[in-house]
């Protein structure tokens, strides 16, 4: 049966999230709770405010809307009592029969009723959708900016993932909430309490039938939710198990091959695969039962009223019309308890989200900048570390006590085995941590007398990661500063010997680079972040392994775009090749994160320390050979 | 989709038994306002009397009756009816049941079939209404005189023992004028009316009438419940039944792919992108569960509803089906509308969704290099432009669904009103009754829904059959490698020989060459060493080695056979691949060890641990060999994954060895040792060593150097440094001249 079976917006197709991939996250989301339910509710309501009479005056829509539809059934079984009355008289000979004009009468009434209903009902998603859209894209915006304001060290602990999941899926949940859990909570209140009045003004006997159906149902729900949830899990699980499995084999091909491990494969992934069929039927059947035995337990309220209305109509304490208006309200008094069953839910699951939000935006931010900041006019580019101690936490640190000076235009050089921390150094250079003791000097002046946006002016920097966006090759060399012309872009690219190869590319400098940048070459990609670091102009450069990720002969290009880039700058070069910083002015060593020797290259061999032996061990020498 | 239907075979069963309940189940629901209407027009209207043929009449009463039927229906009436006095042998029986017996005799129902009863059904009614109005004009008589036949008759005159008297002409004259005044009332009214004529006759016999009623609405209350058991019954079946035929489909589905996919080779792997390959084996299958369920309950129960609801609507009122045509139409034109209108913006939503993820993932793996050049401003607005264009889309979208419900719900309610508008109507003139009226509303209702169901489907099944077209698309492609038939047996004689014989090989859809006319040898227990630059062709040359794919021209030869010619294990269980992004599977430390050689001892995994120089950090974890290796191999860093792959390879023990820049991610120390190691071990093992780094091929007995694809010098380090310029100049890139000499 199912008249008056609400269509449920969430059974919609799902409008949001990646459509096809998004998987179980449409079914039962449940049992994310969040830590702080009611500290994180306050400020959503707070957060909400700004659009109280937009969303008052949703309350108030809706719930006109939910009551006029009510009071139809109502007053249409005066119309059919009439009819039956009619009838009844035609048959016991008395009168003419029905009544038009009553039944007319009522009829246009309930035509404005429903009309109205539907009016407001309307109105009200309208401007919900409204304040939903409006609140969504704050919470965007706030977090993108909020994002530029945190701490690199908070990039370093937090999956990439899990911000981009707050920026859809999170904020995404709570627009949904807005959208149509709130709207829908109202107007199941106020269907319910509507229906109940309504019952009772028809009989109270019957509404109190009605009213078992309650309990009954909630005990269906009660169960149901509560297995279907346990089973749910289980599926996710086993589902996680697969998955992984699948990936790990996949991913791994190539090695799955060369050690002819598909035969294993296959027979751990059936193991997997059966115990998933197992949870995963049981999970299923729970959660499809769920909807037709609300329907069920409808249909018996259905018949109990049909035969206690009959009965209540012999006995004269009702009219026939009732039992039509009572099928209806019982029909429609379901699918409303179902959802405020599921409000705590729903709620509990919006607060989760939000609380994964606010947590977001209120992470500790930068320190902020000095207020009367150190102008940057005259800078010439002279370092020093003055007693610098560093750690990534305070109760390790891991540069203690260094200290070297570094004179304009010298070329320093950061050597140290992988994992050794030389990227360190540049992070505290352009401050994305500070130092814990001691001080970093720019000219004399402490680098956090400027503000932050002047010191990393005088900063250019090429890194190993060369990231570059989905936009033209113009657009990614003028990244370097957004108000140079075409002709500097094009300056740039020429001083960086990528100009003529740009213009090989279909487009040229119009060639839009793919959302992987997989479209060129990694040394074309380094080629074009040098030319981004050449427009800068900057007074200090800094090369972080630029070239290790391509082959020798494109390490000599690219060395000689930096070499035309180091002219009369002050650089900072880390190197994974020792080959190539020979030449430089100050050598620094690191192991385990501490800078542990520093020199020039000779002062470092002759030491013999570990330099050396670093140095040593990348050439073997002939006589390692003959052993 | 069509495709994938094979596999709904083995459940051919499951889905049947589906069926067969989702159709007990629409039954019971559609009959439910069927035993509403009876409820209400037998047991509320006619005080639960179905028809017009009482159980019991008196014989004075029924003596009346004969007076207005045909002699034909008098003796059709009589055959069914016997007549019980105090003579009779069940007298006690009766006179309890009709105490009336007790004074006068009384004509009982013989326990006769219903078609007997329908027959004698209408002229009873009649008679039954030609009485009651012959009586009720002798008790509105006025002056002591009523008027019968045309004549002025004294109320007080016996008119039925009058009537009696009249020749058969005057009678049929009578019953004619009476039939034509019934006429207009219909057949109906006429039996709706004589059923208060009956219930007066129970009364005047002594019958509890309002335990007739009672006991009507009781049973017919029963039979709803029991209906609504059956319907609760079936529903909890067929989601049994679905639940087992979706998840065994997806389980066979996933077995069937995930074996297939593991027959590929990388030619395969390229064409699908291994990423795709993973989506297809999980997501997609998920889906295609999910759908399953909803889609085996709706396909079968929205027409059977809507068909059944079409049908019993029919037989309340034929009259009024265009009140359902016409919803239909007008829900059909609004879903339409609202699908061709919503459903362009719901693509572009997608679209921009993964804009606005792209902006956001490049500003945050950027966000050193935005910072440094000072460029937090430009993201901002970059990613405010994405969330203004989502925002603004996003606004229509749900606008427009918003429009859905409330129009439903309009129509719905619209739909009701008319129908009881012209239900009226045709209750007047008595074509339907009110219990009728009120389950044509309820049919309606079911009918739309069904109508909205199907629908729905409409948008389910185009979200299937993507996920399905993917599968299928990967269960139809066949291994572009495959074992030989009749697989040859390797040349003992030649165990550690590897030759490529005129090879040149395009990758499957591409137009250039990436190997082309390559020829060399390696005899037993030789190095060679395999360098170029990036994308010279390094990788391919030794995944053809392996047969990961095949030649496109010559031929590559393992001890002395074309890898072609051998079955692919026995080819791969000779050689042992370090590859150049090293991967290690969910374990510990010891099963991936043991990945190539289940039979290998402690020692040997520990020996071979030690050569990769794998020992060092497997003793400082806690549990050593028995350490956890997370999927993919997260929990150790690069250059521990990167021998354990050595090790991984060392513990095969094979005839070959592929290093594939294996030692990227070591650093210079821990490389040296390794090699040292290494050359000690594998002192009778052919190796194949690729890399971008000169130092490490030095002592390799022959350097193969590779230019785009193609050979462009091949010896010893010395030789090369002398005359391949290519090899040159990527030595002298990493090595000073003093140190090169």
């Amino acid at each position: 049966m199912s008249e008056n079976r609400r269509i449920d917006p969430k059974q919609m197709p799902r409008l949001r999230g990646p459509g096809m991939g998004g998987g179980p996250h449409g079914m039962v989301r449940g049992g994310e709770k969040a830590r702080d339910f009611k500290g994180t509710m306050k400020k959503l309501i707070k957060y909400l405010s700004a659009y109280k009479i937009s969303i008052i005056s949703v309350f108030i829509l809706a719930a006109l809307s939910a009551s006029f539809s009510i009071a139809g059934p109502k007053i249409l079984s005066k119309a059919i009592t009439k009819i039956f009355e009619g009838v009844m008289n035609k048959i016991t000979g008395q009168g003419s029969g029905i009544d038009f004009e009553y039944v007319g009468k009522i009829i246009l009434i309930l035509i404005g009723l429903y009309g109205l209903s539907a009016l407001f009902g309307y109105l009200q998603g309208w401007i919900m959708s409204g304040v939903a859209m409006k609140v969504t894209y704050r919470f965007r915006k706030e977090i993108s900016e909020k994002i530029n304001r945190l701490p690199l060290k908070y990039f370093e602990s937090t999956n990439q993932g899990e911000i981009l999941s707050r920026i859809t899926n999170d904020v995404d949940t709570i627009t949904q909430t807005l959208n149509q859990s709130l709207t829908q909570i109202i107007t199941s209140v106020t269907t319910v309490v509507g229906v109940l009045i309504m019952m009772f003004t028809i009989n109270w006997l019957m509404t109190l039938v009605a009213l078992l159906i309650i309990p009954l149902s909630s005990l269906v729900i009660a169960f149901i939710v509560k297995h279907s949830q346990m089973y749910f899990r289980e599926q996710q699980d086993y589902l996680g198990h697969v998955n992984g499995h699948v990936e790990e084999v996949y991913g791994g091909h190539n090695i799955v091959k060369a050690f002819n491990g598909e035969k294993k494969s296959i027979e751990k992934f059936d193991v997997l695969n059966n115990t998933l069929y197992g949870a995963a039927w049981k999970s299923q059947f729970l959660t499809g039962i769920m909807m037709p035995l609300m329907n069920v337990i409808g249909n018996l309220g259905y018949v109990a009223v049909t035969v206690l209305g009959s009965w209540l109509v012999i006995k004269n304490a009702i009219e026939v019309g009732d039992i039509q208006a009572f099928i209806q309200y019982i029909r429609s008094f379901t699918q409303p308890i179902a959802q405020i069953a599921n409000i705590s839910n729903i709620l509990q699951q919006t607060a989760a989200c939000a609380e994964r939000v606010f947590e977001f935006l209120e992470e500790e931010e930068e320190v902020p900048d000095n207020p009367q900041p150190v102008k940057i006019e005259d800078i010439k580019g002279n370092v020093e570390f003055r007693n610098v101690r560093f750690g990534y936490r305070p109760d390790k640190m891991v540069i203690n006590n260094f200290s070297a000076s570094i004179k304009a235009g010298q070329k320093v050089a950061i050597v140290g085995p992988t994992g050794a921390g030389k990227t360190t150094i540049v992070k505290l250079l352009m401050r994305f941590y500070d130092v814990n003791e001691g001080a970093i000097l720019i000219d004399g002046h402490d680098i956090r007398d400027f503000t932050r946006e002047d010191l990393r002016s005088l900063f250019g920097m090429v890194l190993q990661d060369t990231w570059l966006y989905n936009g033209t090759i113009m657009d990614n060399i003028r990244y370097g500063r957004l108000d140079a012309t075409d002709e500097e872009v094009i300056k740039a690219a020429k001083a960086a010997h990528v100009d003529s190869f740009v213009r090989t590319l279909p487009g040229g400098y119009n060639m839009v680079l793919n959302e992987e940048t997989t479209n060129i070459s990694q040394g074309q990609k380094q080629l074009l972040t040098i030319a981004r670091a050449i427009l800068k102009d900057p007074k200090i450069l800094i090369l972080d392994e630029a070239t290790s990720s391509v082959d020798t002969l494109t390490e000599i290009q690219i060395q000689k775009a930096m070499d035309y880039l180091m002219k009369g700058r002050t650089s900072f070069i880390i190197a994974h090749r020792l080959s190539t910083i020979r030449d430089a002015d100050l050598i620094l060593v690191m192991n385990h994160g501490d800078i542990i020797e520093q020199g020039t290259h000779e002062e470092l061999l002759k030491k013999g320390g570990f330099y050396a032996s670093l140095y040593n061990s990348q050439f073997e020498k002939e006589e390692e050979m003959a052993s | 989709m069509v495709k994938l239907a094979k596999y709904l075979k083995p459940y051919i069963l499951l889905i049947f038994l589906a069926v067969f309940f989702i159709f007990v189940q629409a039954m019971s629901d559609l009959s439910l306002p069927d035993y509403m209407s009876k409820i209400v027009n037998n047991g509320i209207q006619q005080g639960g009397i179905v028809n017009a043929v009482p159980e019991a009449i008196r014989k004075s009463e029924m003596d009346k009756l004969l007076l207005f039927v045909t002699p034909e229906e008098k003796e059709e009436i009589l055959k069914d009816y016997t007549l019980v006095d105090k003579s009779s042998p069940d007298y006690d029986k009766y006179v309890k049941k009709y105490p009336i017996l007790s004074k006068e005799p009384v004509y009982v129902l013989k326990s006769v079939d219903k078609s007997e009863i329908d027959k004698i059904n209408l002229p009873m009614g009649k008679a039954f209404l030609a009485v009651t109005g012959v009586e009720k004009a002798k008790a509105s008589a006025k002056n002591g005189s009523i008027e019968f036949n045309g004549k002025k008759i004294p109320a007080n005159v016996d008119l039925f023992a009058m009537m009696s008297q009249l020749p058969e002409e005057q009678l049929i004259q009578i019953r004619d004028e009476m039939n034509k005044k019934f006429a207009s009332l219909g057949d109906n009214m006429v039996i709706q009316a004589a059923t208060m004529a009956v219930k007066e006759e129970y009364k005047a016999i002594g019958i509890n009438t309002d335990k007739i009623q009672t006991d009507y609405i009781l049973h017919t209350g029963l039979i709803m419940l029991l209906i609504t058991g059956l319907s609760a019954l079936s529903t909890i079946m067929v989601a049994f039944f679905a639940s087992k035929v979706a998840a065994g489909v997806a389980r066979d589905l996933r077995r069937d792919l995930f074996a297939r996919v593991e027959s590929f080779s990388n030619a395969e792997f390229d064409k699908f992108s291994t990423a795709s390959l993973i989506t297809r084996t999980t997501n997609d299958i998920t889906q295609i569960q999910m759908l399953l369920v909803i889609m085996i309950r709706m396909v079968f129960y929205a027409p059977i509803m809507g068909i059944g609801g079409v049908f019993r609507a029919l037989s309340k009122s034929v009259s009024m089906s265009w009140i359902i045509a016409l919803a239909v139409i007008v829900l059909l034109g609004i879903i339409s509308a609202l699908y061709s209108i919503a459903m362009p913006k719901f693509m572009l939503m997608q679209k921009l969704i993964d804009r606005l993820n792209l902006v956001t993932r490049e500003n945050l793996s950027g966000i050193m290099v935005v910072r440094a050049f000072n460029n937090q401003k430009f993201e901002e607005e970059r990613f405010d432009k994405a969330n203004q264009d989502i925002t603004k889309v996003g606004l229509f979208v749900n606008r427009a669904m918003a429009f859905i419900f409330p129009s439903m719900m309009l129509v719905m309610n619209g739909i009701t009103l008319l129908i009881v508008w012209v239900g009226a109507h045709q209750i007047q003139n008595s074509s339907m009754q009110v219990g009728d009226m009120m389950a044509f509303m309820q049919y309606a209702i079911q009918i739309i829904f069904a109508f909205l169901m199907f629908s729905m489907l409409f948008i389910m099944i185009p979200r299937a059959s993507v996920s399905a077209e993917r599968i299928a698309e990967v269960l139809a492609t066949e291994p572009s490698i495959k074992d030989p038939e009749n697989p040859k047996q390797f040349n003992e004689n030649m165990a550690g020989t590897v030759e490529f014989r005129n090879v040149s090989f395009k990758y499957p859809g591409a137009e250039e060459y990436a190997l082309k006319d390559i020829n060399f040898k390696v005899l037993p227990g030789q190095t060679v060493g395999i360098i170029g630059r990036t994308g010279s062709g390094k990788s391919t040359l030794v995944n053809l080695i392996l047969r990961f794919y095949d030649v496109t021209e010559g031929q590559v030869l393992v001890d002395g056979v074309d890898v072609r010619e051998v079955r692919q294990e026995d080819l791969r269980s000779r050689i042992g691949y370090v590859p150049q992004k090293s991967w290690l599977f969910s374990g510990t430390i010891k099963s991936n060890l043991k990945y190539g050689n289940d039979q290998a001892t402690d020692e040997e995994v520990k020996e071979a641990a030690e050569i990769a120089q794998a020992m060092e950090f497997i003793n400082e974890k806690t549990k050593k060999f028995d350490s956890e290796i997370a999927q993919g191999g997260t929990n150790v860093s690069g250059g521990q994954k990167q021998r354990l792959s050595i090790a991984r390879a060392l513990v095969k023990k094979p005839e070959i060895y592929i290093f594939d820049e294996s030692f990227s991610a070591l650093d210079f120390k821990t490389e040296s040792a390794l090699r040292k190691a290494l050359r000690e071990r594998l002192k009778s093992s052919t190796v194949i060593m690729v890399s971008q780094r000169v130092s490490t091929l030095l002592h390799a007995d022959q350097i193969i150097v590779l230019e785009e694809g193609k050979i462009v010098g091949i010896g010893k380090h010395k030789d090369l440094l002398k005359n391949c310029q290519t090899y040159r100049e990527i030595a002298l890139s990493q090595l000073s001249e003093e140190e090169l000499a």
